[in-house]
């Protein structure tokens, strides 16, 4: 058995999830490699052969790799995959965008998002956004996944692992990376954030929502919000926590004005510490919130952002 | 341009869904079915393309059981022109689906077909990315921008943390985000309209497409059920109990 991680970079730098993926590779057991493919990419090979677990990092370092396009990716992988019995990406958006590439040329099914590896064949993963966990068994002879990185502590640093190039350059002449704009915010990515705070229709306004800032500001929390307040037009689609939103797994995730329903609590339930904070103490949110504070938020929360 | 639009028959995203008993998988049984939010968008991306003028034929097309005609009709009642169903009582999975709508894309030749990223049943986000690979065409998946100019398409992603775009010859796979659009609801007379707009039905073997499972569903589990906790009197209790019990501050 030999398991092939994609790593994942961005700006020249190691992502924390590829700790995570080798992780689930250590579980399945067998060699471990990891492919960096990108371009000027060397510091990324050498972060990379530190990592617990690891015997070789393989590095694709080429123009075409550059921002890990999906048909140059796809392609490369495919290439290289015959060596393995397993190929493993982070369900991050490069993992999620390539992947199903590589399992469809090679003609055997993905398994997505997986939480668990019970052995070399079977997986657990979270269907119907976290609602149900399922076992799924593959009879494919490789076995193509993506790896939620919440279900797997990270290895540690202390490899020493080889580095070798990989020559195989394919050609791409239909897709060109444009441009890219990241997010210039001092505060964490809400699908990575430790803390988030999250607004819903109890917030009355999206200029309430300057509320949550000042408690994020003090916690280094992300700012989230409910499906209900997306839609009263308080703030962007992208804030949304939910089942058609983000799934969030925060250590600690704070509701303010938020009832609960089904589709956000989908989103957020996997947080290890929930508070609520809403003026109606029959609000669902309640069952699930390891505390609960009833009250007026408009009160509450100028209080907490003090008392931080 | 004509656009192929494809639709997924999906548990209503308000349901609580119910594990069987048995663990053999969640319990469908006299459930509210609907169109996947995702496809909304996407249906809603083709009309207004075609609202646009950029694309001329909207083609709707489904992979389900029977009653997923009603996925289809939704469809057509939001403006596409014609639908298309690969009627199966089988579970789909992924990599078949992607088999039976590559079958559909080479016989419609589209110059688009726009899929939802992901179903909220299987929350697999495969389907696209895998037509795409197996049509031989590049993809703009997570869209939340769609810009059709002459034979490229630019598509901005949402990708983790921010947003990227790139540009793809068509013919093209797009997969649909949140942001893409906001998708409208039918109106009365064109639901009526739509059950005279054509509809074909064809099977997996008509397409020459295998469907069986790869995956063997073993189990099916809820998640550990969360407890409900305590009401605190007092944001300096909230305080307290997050330092010193909850460990978390």
């Amino acid at each position: 058995m030999s398991v092939l991680v994609l790593a994942e970079h961005h700006d020249g730098v190691l992502v924390g999830a590829t700790a995570h993926v080798v992780a689930a590779a250590k579980a399945i057991g067998g060699d471990i490699d990891v492919l960096v493919a990108g371009e000027n990419v060397g510091a990324v090979a050498e972060a990379a052969a530190k990592l617990d677990g690891v015997s070789k990092v393989r590095v694709a370092d080429n123009g075409v790799y550059a921002h890990q396009l999906a048909e140059p990716l796809g392609a490369l992988l495919v290439e290289l995959a015959g060596d393995y019995s397993h190929v493993l990406a982070a369900a991050s958006t490069t993992g999620k965008n390539v992947l199903p590439r590589v399992a469809a040329l090679k003609d055997v099914s993905q398994i997505s998002e997986i939480v668990e590896v019970v052995d070399a064949d079977t997986f657990k993963r979270p269907i119907y956004a976290g609602n149900a966990i399922a076992t799924v068994k593959s009879a494919d002879s490789l076995k193509v996944i993506t790896v939620r990185s919440t279900g797997f502590d990270a290895v540690g640093e202390s490899g020493n692992a080889a580095i070798e190039s990989v020559d195989t350059i394919v050609e791409n002449s239909q897709s060109t990376f444009l441009k890219q704009e990241l997010a210039q915010s001092d505060r964490p990515e809400l699908a990575a954030a430790k803390v988030v705070i999250s607004g819903g229709r109890g917030m009355g306004s999206g200029e309430n929502f300057t509320l949550l800032e000042g408690i994020a500001d003090k916690l280094g929390a992300a700012i989230g919000a409910s499906r209900a307040a997306v839609d009263a037009g308080f703030v962007p689609n992208d804030m949304q926590v939910g089942q058609t939103g983000k799934i969030v797994a925060p250590e600690l995730y704070i509701a303010v004005g938020i009832s609960g329903a089904i589709q956000h609590l989908a989103g957020m339930k996997d947080a290890k510490v929930i508070v609520a904070i809403n003026k109606d103490e029959e609000a669902p949110i309640f069952q699930v919130a390891d505390y609960g504070l009833v009250g007026d938020l408009f009160e509450l929360l100028p209080e907490l952002e003090s008392k931080l | 341009m004509k656009i192929l639009v494809a639709v997924k028959r999906v548990i209503d995203y308000n349901v609580k869904i119910r594990v069987k008993a048995d663990h053999s998988d969640v319990d469908l049984t006299n459930v509210k079915m609907a169109m996947n939010p995702f496809c909304e968008i996407a249906v809603e991306e083709a009309v207004r393309l075609k609202e646009r003028g950029v694309a001329t034929e909207v083609v709707a097309v489904t992979i389900g059981p029977k009653a997923a005609q009603e996925q289809l009709r939704t469809a057509l009642a939001l403006g596409a022109d014609r639908a298309v169903h690969v009627e199966t009582e089988e579970r789909v999975e992924s990599l078949a689906a992607a088999k039976l709508l590559a079958k559909v894309v080479e016989a419609e030749q589209p110059g688009l077909v726009i899929l939802g990223k992901q179903a909220i049943d299987t929350d697999n986000n495969q389907t696209g990315q895998m037509l795409a690979a197996l049509a031989g065409l590049p993809q703009g998946t997570f869209a939340s921008e769609v810009q059709v100019d002459g034979d490229k398409v630019q598509v901005t992603r949402e990708i983790d943390g921010g947003l990227q775009t790139v540009e793809l010859t068509l013919p093209a796979i797009v997969t649909t985000d949140l942001r893409l659009n906001e998708p409208r609801y039918a109106k009365l007379p064109d639901i009526m309209k739509a059950k005279k707009k054509p509809l074909e039905v064809k099977s997996p073997a008509d397409l020459g497409v295998e469907v069986a499972s790869r995956l063997t569903l073993l189990k099916v589990e809820s998640p550990a059920e969360r407890k409900g906790g305590i009401k605190v009197g007092s944001v300096d209790e909230l305080v307290d109990k997050l330092k010193n019990e909850a460990k978390v501050l």
